[in-house]
């Protein structure tokens, strides 16, 4: 079986701070994995990892069976859409100037940039007339259906998502959730998503890995989680989770 | 991204055409082998040195001259590297001053001493600009003081002195001691006041010069020291030697002038222009007639194509040296923004900089720019507004790219784009509104500051401003100062007006959340 990422023996820290412990993980082609945890975990340090934005300390990543190194990362980063939290959308530029950044400084033909635009504006249900706005004046929403846009924009193989619902609103947010369900179906591309909402993990992801203090303390289903929790962290987290959505609100 | 190219393109044409006008500027209007010549920042220096340009006139000679340059140093390292050709100068200045600690006792180690640096000296043009103690004339004659010694006999009389002659090695203290003058009323005062107070009646002897207009204006008299107390201050022209060779007939005529000048003709001409308002060229002819019979055509130019002329001149320093900061800043702030190691260096080095005094970095600069530049006044101006203005546009270039949101750097970093097209693409265009900040910062701060260009004849509106300082003339000043400032505005406005079209629209939009 190849693997769309293969993590092997990776460690990470800042200064004295260790970020990830040498973990090692991979990633089926094609499909989609959680990366869950609470705050600080490493969670988000591994998807930097994944895509070259931090190199690691020791061990080694390949993308798609390529060794991912200093002189690989700019190529096989275009192989891996990126998305995070707040939208990173470049201010100065129109959604359209955003999406389309990269495929103009391939040299992409402007008809196939064209077709491609609206291609993905429909399937990520952005209304055309927003592709002409700048991020200032795109509500939350519009910004990760943007952002989006841009991750797909070359067709990679690979999704890397940072908490890409964090900063919406419950509606927005619910909506989107549904939306990126279809869509991680329909286009069937390797997903890596990070997140600290297990009912967001359990409707995206087919595998949650649960994270805590650089190390992996659960690798399985949602099921998995919850019925057969191998520490009481992973039980308590999965309560905590719980009473946050059912019966809590003090959140 | 088209407005950012927008951008990069304005800065690149007006960067180039800025560089034009410098090609085309004072400096590069090479006139054939033209005498410049120096002056210090008071009237007699300037009448003396317009003295000297109307006889360089008279025998030929283009003259350039670089007016009322604020201070000995600069004069004295203008002359050494030959960016003047001759000075007015006072003996007392050379040996005290610019070469105290050689232990030149005579004229003809005076004269030895600057023969070794490529200089020569005229004798005496007859007059003494030494301190000497004044008096009301009415009370000194009530009182039958002559002399300094006399003061000795009446120890209720109020001395007065500028601050500057009781700290000096020959001031109060040492005359004390050699006239063994008894006074405890004794203190310190702004010179301009001590005048103001002696013509009132309020303070009793002060600090003069020899040559002093005051002293006629005000009527004082000033006492004989006896004891030759204080040092000879007698007037000289100090040129280059090699005019004996290029101009030996003008060399000749400073020559003929020695002696021919006492105290009371050079008051009477430092009177004319500061009472009576006289132009210093005017004083010059008239003192030029009074001693070698020869009539000299005076200059006079117009108020309104002076103010031209000036702001052309200050539009050329500011900008071009704005110019050059540009293409320098800009890749030194780059640098200072990704290359951590070199961040401190290039920071402190440009905010050192900013530290170093206006004067003494245009002294300092005068070696360096005579090994591109025969020029004194417009290449140090510019030279040093170009060093002023990298703090800013540095700083801000720094700053405006280190101010950058991490997860936008990022996105950048993730889409794959290579370092060169993220700069320029991205980061530049997002830092923009700061650099541009910077760049206007820089450009306001150097219209204030090319004033000082007065200080080294380098024109524009300092020119009115020293000159006005010099005469102490309000409206000479403000013909200076007015436009200046709304200078300063205008240029305000203008950058106000390119941000509007330079930053990207997307930056200037209102948050729509």
């Amino acid at each position: 079986m190849t693997y769309a990422i293969e993590l092997e023996g990776v460690a990470k820290s800042f200064g004295s701070v260790t970020a990830v412990r040498e973990l090692s993980l991979q990633v089926a082609a094609g499909r989609t994995l959680v990366l869950i945890g609470p705050s600080g975990c490493g969670k988000s340090t591994l998807l930097r990892l994944m895509n070259g934005l931090l190199v690691p300390d020791c061990g080694s990543l390949t993308v798609e069976g390529q060794p991912l190194t200093l002189e690989s990362a700019p190529e096989l980063r275009r192989r891996m859409g990126y998305v995070v939290q707040s939208g990173g959308l470049f201010p100065h530029l129109t959604a359209r100037g955003n999406v389309t950044l990269l495929a103009r400084h391939l040299g992409l033909a402007e008809p196939s940039i064209r077709s491609r635009l609206s291609e993905l504006a429909e399937l990520v249900r952005l209304p055309e007339a927003a592709l002409d706005r700048y991020p200032a004046q795109l509500s939350g929403g519009q910004s990760q259906r943007v952002s989006l846009m841009r991750a797909l924009m070359m067709d990679p193989g690979v999704l890397l998502l940072d908490e890409p619902l964090g900063a919406l609103d419950p509606m927005v947010r619910a909506e989107l959730q549904e939306e990126l369900h279809a869509l991680f179906k329909r286009l069937g591309k390797t997903v890596v998503m990070v997140t600290h909402d297990l009912a967001e993990a359990c409707y995206l992801g087919e595998r949650i890995v649960l994270v805590r203090e650089g190390e992996i303390v659960q690798d399985g289903t949602y099921a998995d989680l919850t019925d057969r929790p191998v520490s009481s962290f992973v039980s308590d987290f999965v309560r905590a989770q719980r009473h946050l959505h059912d019966g809590g609100g003090e959140a | 991204m088209r407005r950012w190219n927008s951008l990069g393109r304005a800065l690149c044409v007006s960067t180039g055409a800025l560089l034009l006008v410098a090609a085309g500027s004072p400096s590069a209007r090479q006139e054939e082998a033209a005498l410049k010549i120096g002056s210090k920042a008071f009237t007699e220096s300037v009448i003396l040195a317009e003295l000297a340009a109307h006889l360089a006139r008279e025998h030929g000679h283009t003259v350039e001259q670089a007016r009322g340059l604020g201070g000995t140093r600069l004069l004295w390292e203008a002359l050494l590297a030959g960016q003047i050709d001759v000075y007015p100068e006072y003996t007392g200045t050379l040996l005290q001053e610019i070469l105290s600690g050689e232990g030149i006792e005579d004229l003809a180690a005076l004269q030895e001493a600057l023969a070794d640096r490529g200089l020569a000296l005229t004798r005496s043009l007859g007059f003494d600009n030494t301190y000497v103690i004044g008096m009301q004339e009415e009370r000194a004659a009530d009182l039958g003081v002559a002399s300094i010694g006399d003061l000795r006999d009446h120890r209720e009389l109020r001395l007065r002195f500028s601050n500057e002659f009781m700290q000096r090695a020959d001031g109060w203290e040492a005359l004390a001691a050699r006239y063994a003058l008894p006074h405890r009323d004794v203190r310190g005062l702004e010179h301009a006041l001590a005048y103001e107070a002696i013509g009132q009646g309020q303070i009793d002897v002060t600090d003069l010069y020899a040559t002093d207009a005051k002293i006629l204006t005000l009527n004082l008299r000033a006492l004989a020291d006896d004891l030759g107390h204080f040092p000879h201050y007698l007037a000289v022209y100090v040129y280059r030697s090699e005019l004996e060779e290029s101009a030996p007939e003008f060399v000749a005529s400073l020559h003929d002038l020695e002696g021919s000048i006492d105290e009371r003709l050079m008051m009477r001409m430092n009177a004319a222009v500061e009472v009576d308002g006289e132009g210093e060229s005017a004083a010059a002819a008239q003192l030029l007639s009074a001693t070698l019979k020869i009539d000299a055509a005076v200059e006079e130019r117009s108020t309104a194509s002076d103010i031209l002329r000036y702001t052309v001149e200050h539009l050329q320093m500011v900008f071009v040296s704005l110019a050059l900061a540009i293409l320098v800043a800009l890749p030194l702030g780059i640098t200072a923004a990704y290359c951590a190691r070199l961040a401190q260096p290039i920071l402190g080095a440009v905010g050192i900089i900013q530290t170093i005094p206006a004067i003494a970095l245009l002294v300092l600069l005068i070696r360096p720019v005579s090994w591109f530049s025969d020029d004194l006044g417009y290449p140090q101006a510019v030279v040093a507004l170009f060093l002023y203005s990298l703090l800013p546009i540095v700083r801000n270039t720094h700053a405006g790219l280190q101010g950058i949101a991490p997860e936008l750097k990022e996105s950048a970093e993730a889409l794959g784009l290579p370092f060169r097209v993220r700069l320029w693409r991205i980061e530049l265009p997002l830092a923009s509104p700061t650099i541009l900040a910077g760049i206007k910062t820089a450009a306001v701060i150097n219209v204030g500051f090319a004033t000082l260009g007065g200080f080294i004849g380098a024109g524009g509106y300092g020119d009115p401003i020293f000159t006005g300082i010099r005469l102490n003339d309000y409206e000479t000043i403000l013909e200076g100062a007015l436009p200046a400032a709304l200078l300063a505005l205008a240029v305000q406005g203008l950058f106000d007006l390119a941000e509007r079209r330079l930053v990207p629209r997307g930056l200037r939009l209102p948050r729509d959340e």
